[in-house]
């Protein structure tokens, strides 16, 4: 008999699932790097799915890497937020970087060498505020420089690469922003803070002191509002909300499995906690539904620069994101309510702590407070959308 | 209109240097726009021309200078006296 290996995107991510699931308790215990997981991701090529053909990827949609992010969430948070951050940095090179020399090179070297990416947004004294950065990139002929406190970055210490935003140059304002690629034998990192945290402990994000130096074509050619709104805003919604959704996905799996292993011993009988998994099904439906509407809208504007500037689309993508974050812990909680003590418990088949904390990363994660300020303000001009289908 | 729209961007602007020396066509953005303070500059046109912006000019290019806006309003001024 010959075995067919799965070759398609969701079989590939199947398979780092199952790997990531081995890990998921040890990397949550001991707020260690998910290695197995993203060694997995390199052996699978699924670093580089996003990247055209043409550089060596496979062209994936964000949908079908919105897929793989939310196999990955049902095993392992910590390795599914990995995948999914390195795949919105990713977005900004493959949607900005195309047409541009040394980021198309670059792509072309993430897809041989499975490149990891990493984020630096966060800095001292901004906090979450993405789109203002109080340090600068300094251009010295063909040369930039940057120093950032660069207070989260999400494996900071694993990864080959950072994209990192600043003001643009020495004098410009603290809203006039670019991003720059700098590989890891550019930069030295500092270590500032430690990531003990109560969830998320495997996405290792401590806090840093960046300084980097680098030939200044590396700065993406285009200002950094554009690829926020274009790119990273986007995406960084729409995967988040993935993996948030797998998240969400296994804890109901775990309290369905509860449920119906009570129901098996007294047939005749609805176990207790059936209705409660009805109403968490419920919820688990309506966060599905949005992410999709989500992914389906982006991938509808993706080519329309316009469109994705549009007021319209960041009121779409802010709620995308708010309602996940926001839901997923009511879910959660219910399947904790139905499970009980055993899914209070730690290590039985039916623990559902380590997803309730995790969880709660999803509202602080760009804190929702934050969001809504910035949907509030939109909603001042940006007229409702009052269509059902369109 | 230039003149008005240029008061308006320096009450509601929140840019770090005075408007005066800003000229027609430079990138607003560049000089410390920010996405909050934009629409606080569109309530303050919206008012003071007395129209509404129409979703597809509720973006970054519409505002991304002097000259844009001007052009914008100008558009919605033209068109809301054709319509009467
Ligand atoms: C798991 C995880 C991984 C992360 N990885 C990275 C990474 O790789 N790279 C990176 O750069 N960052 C990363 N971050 C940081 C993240 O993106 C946010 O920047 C950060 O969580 C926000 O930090 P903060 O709550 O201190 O800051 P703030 O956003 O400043 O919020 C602090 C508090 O102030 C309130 N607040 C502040 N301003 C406003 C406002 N205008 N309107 C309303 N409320 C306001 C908020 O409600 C909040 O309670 C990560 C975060 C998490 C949880």
């Amino acid at each position: 008999m010959t075995m067919t290996v799965g070759t398609s995107f969701a079989e590939r991510a199947q398979r780092v699932s199952a790997v990531a699931a081995v890990h998921a308790d040890d990397v949550d215990a001991k707020g260690r790097f998910p290695r197995e997981a993203v060694d997995a991701m390199i052996a699978e090529r699924l670093l580089s799915i996003q990247i055209p053909k043409s550089l060596g990827g496979e062209d994936a949609s964000v949908s079908e890497i919105a897929e793989a992010c939310s196999l990955l969430g049902q095993s392992c948070s910590a390795a599914a937020m990995v995948f999914a951050m390195h795949h919105i940095k990713l977005s900004s090179l493959v949607s900005h970087g195309v047409g541009d020399s040394w980021h198309s090179a670059f792509m072309r070297r993430v897809s041989d060498e499975q490149l990891l990416l990493a984020s630096a947004t966060t800095e001292g004294g901004i906090g979450g505020n993405l789109r203002n950065s109080i340090c600068a990139i300094e251009v010295d002929g063909d040369t930039c420089r940057l120093t950032k406190d660069a207070t989260v970055i999400s494996y900071g210490a694993h990864a080959d690469a950072i994209l990192i935003t600043s003001r643009a140059h020495t004098d410009a304002a603290s809203t006039d922003q670019v991003m720059t690629v700098f590989t890891k034998d550019q930069y030295t990192l500092e270590q500032t803070h430690v990531w003990d945290t109560l969830g998320m402990r495997g996405t290792c994000s401590d806090g840093w002191l960046f300084k980097g130096e680098a030939p200044k074509e590396q700065i993406l050619p285009k200002p950094f509002a554009e690829i926020a709104a274009q790119s990273m805003l986007a995406t960084s919604h729409l995967l988040w909300s993935a993996v948030w959704y797998g998240i969400a996905v296994n804890a109901v799996s775990r309290a369905q499995a509860y449920v119906r292993a009570a129901a098996r011993k007294s047939p005749g009988v609805t176990p207790p906690g059936a209705l409660r998994l009805a109403e968490a099904s419920n919820l688990l439906q309506l966060v599905k539904s949005n992410t999709i509407a989500g992914l389906r809208e982006y991938e509808a504007a993706k080519a329309d620069p316009d469109r994705l500037s549009s007021m319209g689309f960041a009121v779409a993508m802010n709620n995308v994101k708010i309602a996940s974050s926001e839901t997923i812990l009511a879910i959660i909680n219910q399947a904790m309510l139905i499970v009980g003590i055993m899914g209070y418990k730690n290590g039985t088949p039916f623990s559902i702590g380590r997803h309730l904390r995790d969880a709660h990363s999803a509202q602080l994660m760009i804190s929702n407070d934050r969001i809504l300020g910035n949907t509030s303000n939109l909603l001042l001009v940006h007229k409702q959308d009052t269509s059902l289908i369109g | 209109m230039k003149q008005k729209i240029r008061d308006i961007l320096g009450k509601h602007g929140g840019l770090p240097v005075p408007v005066e020396t800003l000229a027609d066509d430079a990138d607003l953005y560049a000089a410390g726009l920010s996405s909050f303070a934009s629409v606080q500059v569109m309530l303050g046109i919206e008012e003071a021309f007395d129209v509404e912006f129409p979703d597809n000019l509720l973006n970054r290019k519409s505002f991304q200078s002097i000259a844009a806006i001007t052009r914008a309003v100008e558009g919605l001024t033209g068109s809301a006296e054709a319509a009467e």
